[in-house]
């Protein structure tokens, strides 16, 4: 397990390579969803705007 | 010329949002699956490096990442080329949400390759190699198409005059693939990516394509990740997305 861990002896450059890629994985899964939770925020606040000063609408059937 | 039902519904803002909502967990299962297994198979199957002994097993990383670089950048390219053509918003959005996906992973595909460099160049970085100069300028296209974008209130004008400066970048995604055959570089010529067969032994080809496909699965996981808020902040003032923030379905 050690000998694994320590790459013969490049680890620093093998594992660092492997964490920076995993990161920038992990960045993007994040920034999606915070992203689309941000435009679902957006978006209720827009339709809670529009909604009040709009009159009912009154439609008489004759 | 009667086009399926289907092409129509991929230029429905609603269907496509909640195709990808389908589709997402399924690729992310695929992309977590595909890459724990590759880079198992690549950290701790395959034998070390005859010459580079064990910091080769940056080779089932590096090119993958460099790849879905340059994907990311055609990807963003011929969709905002459709939207600037066809004046499709969902192409547009398309591009929009690859390039901070393609700008993290050229900025990555740099990082991993500088890594790789030192102790097998025995340099981080050298300003004369072709492939790091061309990528570089891939990281600076996104930058640019990113920060044109920012530069506008109106966002159908950011569309459009981003999707030109898109569309001529794309130039550089054949010139970062043959750099290495057209000029002197320390990167090898492919060794994979040819019409003769693979100059990589066996037993690390299976974890390099592994790796591969692990990746693009990755890739397109994350776009539809991603275009579905994106999907969401264009179709702000629409009744569907109303339906959806209050709960009901659309």
């Amino acid at each position: 397990m050690m000998e694994f861990l320590r790459m013969g002896g490049e680890a620093a450059y093998v594992w660092s390579a492997y964490g920076i890629t995993l990161a920038v994985v992990l960045f993007n899964v994040w920034w999606a969803r915070w992203t689309h939770r941000q435009a679902l925020e957006r978006a209720r606040a827009s339709s809670g705007e529009s909604r009040t000063p709009r009159k009912p609408t009154v439609r008489h059937v004759e | 010329m009667r086009l399926p039902r289907w092409f129509h519904l991929l230029g429905s803002p609603p269907f496509v949002y909640r195709l990808a909502g389908r589709l997402v967990p399924w690729l992310g299962a695929i992309a977590c699956v595909l890459l724990a297994v590759g880079a198992y198979w690549g950290l701790a199957l395959a034998p070390p490096d005859r010459v580079q002994g064990q910091v080769y097993r940056i080779i089932f990383l590096h090119p993958q990442v460099a790849y879905v670089s340059m994907m990311a950048y055609v990807v963003m390219a011929v969709s905002a080329g459709i939207g600037f053509i066809w004046r499709i918003k969902l192409a547009h959005a398309v591009a929009v949400t690859a390039a901070p996906i393609g700008t993290t992973f050229t900025a990555c595909a740099l990082a991993t390759g500088a890594i790789w460099g030192r102790p097998t160049w025995g340099t981080f970085w050298q300003w004369t190699d072709p492939r790091i100069m061309s990528e570089t300028l891939l990281l600076f296209l996104f930058l640019s198409y990113l920060a044109l974008r920012a530069a506008f209130e109106d966002r159908d004008k950011a569309d459009r005059v981003s999707a030109i400066l898109a569309v001529v970048g794309v130039v550089n995604v054949p010139i970062i693939h043959y750099s290495v055959i057209w000029w002197n570089s320390l990167h090898q010529g492919p060794s994979f990516m040819k019409l003769d067969k693979p100059s990589i032994a066996p037993e690390m080809l299976t974890p390099f394509l592994i790796m591969i496909a692990a990746f693009t699965v990755c890739f397109y996981w994350l776009l539809l990740n991603g275009l579905r808020g994106q999907i969401v902040e264009r179709e702000r003032d629409t009744r569907w997305v109303k339906q959806l923030v209050e709960g009901r379905e659309p």
